[in-house]
């Protein structure tokens, strides 16, 4: 027991470390290299808190004005900051997907593929999806996978383009731009939040082709959380709005909700 | 009076303030730290919720779809209609959540042309709850699967209907429901499942009614003219099924035995006056998927126990087999998707069922191991609202094949257009596709979702 409380209070050590580099973040934030830049708006867009709940709505309109929504209710949980990550993804809207699931063990190692399974539940069926590529069209609209879950830091060259009082201004550019659609990509960061709030993605003829905008910000629980955001595609006419509700954080979901029990019977977090 | 609408009033006032207080609470811990949404110039929408009063008087989830599909076949087939199928159907489909189980009501209403009447057939009416922590419990009408084949079964022994496959129905319907409750138990060292239907459910496979075949005994091709009856098992509590797997995931690799205790699903003999018997049949198998190269593998194998002909004398009687699958799929590049089966079904005391057989005078129409390839190819584009999908069986030794390709459109979030066709190739009338030749046509099909 005594080894125990021993561990326990070294945990609580650490967190308390955790916490003090934040607020000490401030007054360093100067000598922030790139890569750390890059590593705390990772953080700050995919791993906020020890998991998480939240109620996902895009709603997608077309060069013709067609409107199509898609809705889903997420949840969350990370192993370490910017490290492996579960994900537990119910389809609420269309009407045929209704109650489908989708869930992916998220692996942070380059190179490692993560593990996603399908649940369609008019056949009862889970389905192991074999998806290698991560640039796949998310549940059928203009965000992709990685936009969703992040993309692999390891992926990007990095560089600091320009540091004003309010934001960092970061271009990345794949390492292997066959695999990719986009020749590269600027981040402009929230300075205090590390929260990405501008990101412009550039084709091969180096024109812009997707931009995402955070609209609306909030803190809850102490963490700072995008409600509202917008992604347009000039090129294709396309724009995609997107509201998160219902969110929580350290819920404290466990491991086993992200396991086959849950696909075929949905958890109680997200039943309702 | 006034005492009634103060007490209204009075109820009223303290639910709102209760809403209030809890949203209140809600909001105590958000603050707005950056909004610039006015500035970006777009409006949120709301769309029509047309069954928001039903769903709200239940406090259920009412969803469903309207459909008209049409098919016709090829070629001409002097035992079947032209129209393969055509049919309007309308699914009506009731989840209702409460606090203690999850009741779920699933029908569908359809009138068609081939058989000229209207039918309703209840696919799901089942409620699930959980009596203690590790465990969850269905009871009713419900849709079961597993195992890891794609459209190959080996310890799934939950009723398909290939007949609603082979006119070119939607995939869902590929699968029937059971009667049963399902009990699934979880812990640390393995998950069990166990399924208990009290009355066999067997397969829906062609008799002649909508799908023609070729019937050994006329030697010729079959249909409307020679309906296959058979004899099925159906004494409540007596006549019973069961189906078990003991499953566990290590690393991510789905690892999973299986066992079946029933009847062989579609007819596996014949009775002494000729009529299709489905004799007893015990399954035990097992399985692995998981990531392989650069996608996922899967391996499953199974062993029937025929056991009304363990010895394999008896012609009459399918003899015992052994069954095997070895899966590949890997995406190969945006949103495209290929995969490959390799399934074998190897006869168990070959030697007797040939003395068998021949010692009554009849042909031997079947070899020791059966051979069967699979191909699906797959493709999303433009946002997953064009679906294309090829789906083939293909058994070298018989020389014929099954193709399914399909095209299916998404309009709307309401509307899908669906072109398909089910292609069957034969050398030989008798060889397991290679019969359902005059039966190839093609499919479309318009479905409004709500």
């Amino acid at each position: 027991m005594k080894v125990f409380r021993v561990m326990l209070a070294g945990i609580a050590f650490i967190g308390f470390l955790a916490v003090a580099s934040v607020f000490a973040q401030d007054a360093l934030v100067e000598q922030l290299s790139v890569e750390q830049i890059v590593n705390n708006a990772n953080a700050a867009a995919y791993y906020q808190g020890n998991d998480g709940k939240v109620r996902s709505r895009m709603v997608i309109t077309d060069n013709k004005g067609n409107k199509y929504v898609r809705e889903f209710i997420v949840l969350r949980k990370n192993y370490g900051v910017n490290g492996d990550q579960k994900y537990y993804v119910y389809f609420v809207k269309p009407a045929d997907v209704r109650r489908m699931v989708y869930m992916v063990h998220k692996k942070s190692t380059p190179g490692v593929d993560d593990d996603r399974w399908m649940y369609i539940p008019s056949l009862d069926l889970v389905h192991r999806v074999s998806a290698t590529d991560k640039r796949n069209s998310f549940v059928g609209s203009n965000f992709l996978f990685e936009d969703v879950s992040g993309r692999s830091m390891a992926d990007d060259n990095i560089e600091l383009i320009e540091t004003t009082d309010e934001n960092y201004f970061i271009k990345k550019t794949p390492k292997d731009p066959s695999i990719v659609e986009f020749n590269y990509y600027t981040m402009k960061i929230d300075k205090k939040t590390f929260m990405p709030l501008d990101i412009k993605f550039y084709d091969r003829q180096n024109e812009l082709y997707s931009h995402i905008q955070v609209a609306k910000m909030l803190t809850i629980q102490g963490y700072p959380t995008v409600v509202e955001s917008i992604v347009r595609n000039p090129k294709l006419g396309l724009q995609t709005v997107m509201t998160f509700t219902d969110i929580q954080y350290d819920i404290g979901l466990k491991d086993s909700i992200f396991a086959e029990r849950s696909l075929r019977r949905a958890p109680r977090e997200v039943r309702k | 009076m006034k005492i009634n609408a103060i007490l209204i009033l009075a109820i009223l006032s303290v639910t709102f303030v209760c809403v209030n207080v809890s949203q209140a609470e809600a909001k105590v811990d958000e603050q707005v730290y950056y909004d610039i949404s006015d500035q970006l110039d777009y409006e949120l929408y709301e769309d029509p919720q047309t069954l928001k009063v039903f769903e709200e008087t239940l406090d259920a989830q009412i969803n469903g779809f309207w459909e008209l599909r049409a098919g016709y076949r090829l070629q001409n087939d002097k035992n079947e209609k032209d129209m393969s199928i055509s049919e309007a159907r309308m699914q009506v489909d009731i989840f209702a959540v409460r606090d203690w189980a999850e009741f779920h009501f699933k029908g569908d209403f359809h009138g068609s042309l081939v058989d000229e009447e209207g039918h309703f057939d209840a696919r799901e009416i089942n409620m699930a709850f959980s009596p203690h922590d590790d465990l969850d419990v269905k009871i009713g009408r419900q849709v079961l699967t597993w195992g890891t084949g794609d459209l190959l079964f080996l310890n799934d022994l939950f009723p398909k209907n290939w007949k609603a496959f082979f006119i070119g129905m939607e995939q869902e319907y590929l699968k029937d429901p059971s009667d049963a409750a399902r009990f699934t138990l979880y812990n640390d060292f393995a998950n069990v499942d166990f399924v208990y239907a009290p009355q066999f459910d067997p397969s829906t496979y062609p008799t002649g009614e909508y799908v023609s075949y070729f019937n050994p005994m006329l030697g010729d091709f079959a249909g409307q003219n020679a309906i296959i009856s058979a004899d099925r098992p159906d004494r409540l509590f007596r006549d019973d099924e069961f189906s078990y797997r003991v499953y566990k995931n290590i690393n991510n690799y789905e690892i999973a035995l299986y066992g079946y205790n029933g009847y062989w699903k579609s007819p596996g003999g014949m009775n002494s006056s000729m009529t299709a018997i489905f004799p007893d049949l015990n399954v035990y198998g097992a399985s692995i998927r998981g990531k392989f190269a650069d996608g996922i593998g899967n391996l499953e194998t199974a062993f029937y126990d025929s056991a009304e002909d363990r010895t394999g004398t008896n012609p009459m009687i399918n003899n015992s087999e052994f069954r095997f699958l070895a899966g590949y799929a890997q995406e190969i590049g945006q949103d495209l998707t290929i995969s490959f089966q390799y399934y074998l079904e190897y006869m168990l005391d070959y030697d007797d069922y040939v003395a068998s057989v021949t010692g009554m005078g009849m042909p031997v129409t079947r070899e020791k191991d059966y051979h069967r390839l699979t191909c699906r190819v797959t493709k999303y584009m433009f946002y997953h609202m064009l679906k294309l999908s090829c789906f083939t069986y293909y058994s070298p030794r018989e020389e014929d094949a099954y193709i399914m390709p399909n095209i299916t459109l998404k309009a709307s979030d309401q509307v899908a257009l669906e072109l398909g066709a089910n292609i069957f190739l034969g050398e030989q009338d008798h060889t397991f596709f290679g019969q359902f030749e005059n039966n190839t046509n093609i499919y479309a099909a318009v479905r409004y979702s709500f």
